[in-house]
């Protein structure tokens, strides 16, 4: 790296043989997540090969392709249920979703909400940026009323997705939001989320300047970043703040947060409880359910 | 060793599921659906105490989803569904197609179109398992005609899938699925049982869509120190997406001759009297069973009739059915749909020879006294 005395950590986690440059926009949010992400997986020392990192279609779905895991790129909204399978089959790894606001909340909406449901041990980081960005801009469920998009141009009339309380509605135990300016709290959130041993939703608040931006009189990367800056108000801060002050800005922070055995580990007791003492001492299978996975796979 | 053998009163659907876990099936992901249900039954009661594992997940997008991702992961992975669950896992059947991905998904086919007749046969689905994905692409599909066929075509299936790195359908019809017949339980050790190679290159030279691995390609699973990219975009050999044509017509082309270059290991069918026969009957799945019968009983009455039954029904045996054609006057493909296969033996047939349907599709079987009548109409 020239004009880099010192090559940051997480350069190491970069595909060695893919050759950047990325198709992501200049300026935007999803390289923030990136490298929240790899910082994250850094800080907390999992190995490369322990880590596989899943996602659907959209922008911020193109992100695996880029990273030195075990990578899937699925089909539009179906990345949780591709993670789901490589779970289940090799339970040691640390799967990680990377989804958008339409491919999770729109066309994956079902997967979503039944993933958390399970409490599948997933630790899902969504990029909203409140549009359809691959597709040039369409509107998508988290775009607010009145905005503008390809596809409203007189302004959105559908009411959005609080994508937060929706994962609330549907049982998942850890839930954090916040926004691309706040890097340092996405890694630390990303990395709270992928330890916790249960179903973790990340919500990222990022933007798309230039389409949803541009659409709506903010075209600059820098100005959308203000606009985060300025909207964003912490989980604590807002406890104090009456719903009229609270119109239209973001919480962030950990929203939601409770003890729950994520569907592996209830697997592992039920197969513990009701399944072992079924077996013939003599069988092969006669091993704890972890082994049964090294053993099988 | 135990030579004696395990003889058992099953349908086809419990054939299929005892099938799959004695192949090393150890994953199943479905969604509950008429006539494939005692199958995901089967597997959610069976598949723990070979520790494995049994999810019911929310559609059968997610199910399809689910046994591609345990696969990758390493797992012998199946699913099992009727027509309307069939068309929703088309997307992610595509997926498969594309990503190489080993796994075996059961339709029992009932009668459509929609939700049709759910407890009624059919082969209406037969096509669709073809080209019910979009874009180009090959897969195998398998429609046993017996019980007992059933439990060796879930072998080859998982096999075919495993070696090809490639989906499979095991196309079964609700004749097949819900009857009751004796089977014969073979020995593991008769079975021939393939399993997915291991990369033994290190991990920086693993190429998962490598140059020189067109078919028994070493498939290296998740967690398992290679670290590798599944693409769904079309891609390069490394699994990166790629828009350039070069690119694209390399990758098209090796997933092409994946399966043509092996059409002779993949194809399987089976015949009788077709070595003098004038007229032939070409049926499969639980049709061939009526149409066997037919030939028995004209073969009495001096007619030289002859059946050839396609066990692999996709890819199309059309080579041998064309040398089976040459001395033969007349067709006739019984099917429970309005015509699907005639369509490839149409494709096979010279100008000499007439091809007729015999088509049922009011949700009941064809017997052999109509394939024998309609022989009789158009001799």
């Amino acid at each position: 790296m020239p004009g880099l005395d010192v090559v940051p950590p997480i350069f190491q986690y970069l595909r060695p043989e893919k050759k950047l440059s990325h198709v992501w926009c200049p300026g935007c949010g999803n390289g923030v997540v990136f490298n929240a992400l790899l910082r994250a997986i850094h800080k907390l020392g999992i190995p490369r090969d322990d880590v596989a990192l899943i996602s659907g279609i959209g922008c911020s779905s193109r992100m695996p392709v880029y990273a030195d895991f075990c990578s899937i790129h699925t089909a539009h909204g179906r990345a949780l249920t591709f993670a789901t399978g490589v779970k289940l089959a090799k339970p040691k790894m640390k799967v990680i979703v990377i989804t958008g606001d339409g491919d999770a909340t729109a066309i994956g909406g079902n997967h979503f909400i039944h993933t958390a449901r399970r409490n599948i041990d997933l630790t899902v980081i969504l990029i909203d940026n409140y549009n359809y960005g691959m597709t040039g801009g369409q509107y998508s469920p988290t775009t607010p009323v009145g905005k503008r998009a390809t596809t409203a141009p007189y302004g959105n009339v559908e009411k959005p997705f609080d994508i937060c309380e929706l994962a609330r509605g549907a049982g998942a135990p850890f839930i954090a939001r916040t926004t691309v300016y706040k890097a340092t709290e996405l890694a630390n959130l990303i990395a709270r989320g992928i330890e916790k041993d249960s179903f973790a939703l990340v919500d990222v608040i990022s933007f798309c300047h230039t389409i949803h931006g541009r659409l709506n009189k903010m075209p600059q990367a820098a100005a959308m970043m203000k606009w985060l800056k300025s909207s964003a108000v912490s989980i604590k801060a807002a406890a104090k703040m009456t719903p009229e002050q609270l119109e239209g800005k973001i919480t962030t922070g950990v929203i939601h947060e409770v003890e729950e055995k994520s569907y592996s580990a209830k697997y592992r007791e039920f197969w513990n409880d009701k399944i072992r003492p079924r077996l013939d001492s003599d069988t092969a299978f006669n091993i704890t359910w972890e082994q049964g996975r090294e053993f099988l796979c | 060793m135990d030579q004696q053998k395990i003889v058992r009163f099953w349908q086809g659907n419990e054939a299929c599921a005892y099938a799959a876990l004695n192949v090393g099936c150890r994953f199943f992901g479905g969604y509950p659906i008429t006539p494939s249900t005692e199958i995901a039954e089967l597997m959610s009661r069976e598949l723990p105490l070979v520790n494995g594992t049994f999810i019911q997940m929310e559609d059968e997008i997610a199910s399809i989803g689910s046994i591609l991702g345990a696969s990758i992961a390493g797992m012998k992975s199946m699913t099992a569904t009727s027509g309307p669950g069939f068309s929703l896992m088309q997307e992610l059947l595509g997926l498969g197609c594309i990503t190489e991905v080993p796994c075996v998904i059961v339709n029992v086919q009932r009668a459509g179109p929609s939700t049709g007749l759910p407890t009624q046969p059919s082969q209406g689905d037969v096509m669709q398992a073809r080209w019910g994905t979009h874009g180009d692409h090959y897969l195998i599909a398998i429609s046993p005609s017996s019980v007992q066929e059933t439990y060796t075509a879930t072998f080859q299936c998982f096999n075919l899938a495993e070696k090809y790195r490639t989906p499979v359908i095991l196309l079964l019809d609700e004749v097949i699925g819900h009857m009751r017949e004796k089977t014969v339980i073979p020995h593991n050790f008769e079975m021939e049982i393939y399993d997915r190679k291991k990369p033994t290159v290190p991990s920086k030279d693993y190429l998962h869509y490598g140059a020189d691995t067109v078919c028994d390609a070493p498939f290296a699973s998740f967690g398992e120190g290679y670290r590798y990219h599944v693409e769904s975009l079309t891609h390069d050999e490394k699994g990166f997406p790629t828009n350039k044509p070069h690119e694209a017509l390399r990758m098209l082309d090796r997933q092409k001759s994946k399966f043509e270059d092996h059409l002779d290991e993949i194809i399987d069918f089976d015949e009788s009297g077709t070595e003098d026969a004038e007229v032939l009957v070409v049926a499969y799945g639980g049709v061939a069973r009526s149409a066997r019968q037919t030939v028995k009983n004209l073969r009495k009455e001096g007619l030289k009739v002859g059946i050839f039954r396609p066990l692999v029904v996709w890819p199309f045996p059309e080579k041998a059915l064309r040398q089976r054609l040459e001395k033969v006057r007349l067709v006739v493909v019984p099917e429970m749909n309005w015509g699907q296969i005639i369509i490839e033996v149409e494709r096979q047939a010279h100008d000499g020879v007439k091809v007729v349907g015999l088509n049922r599709y009011d949700g009941q079987i064809i017997t052999p006294a109509q394939i024998a009548a309609k022989i009789k109409e158009e001799l």
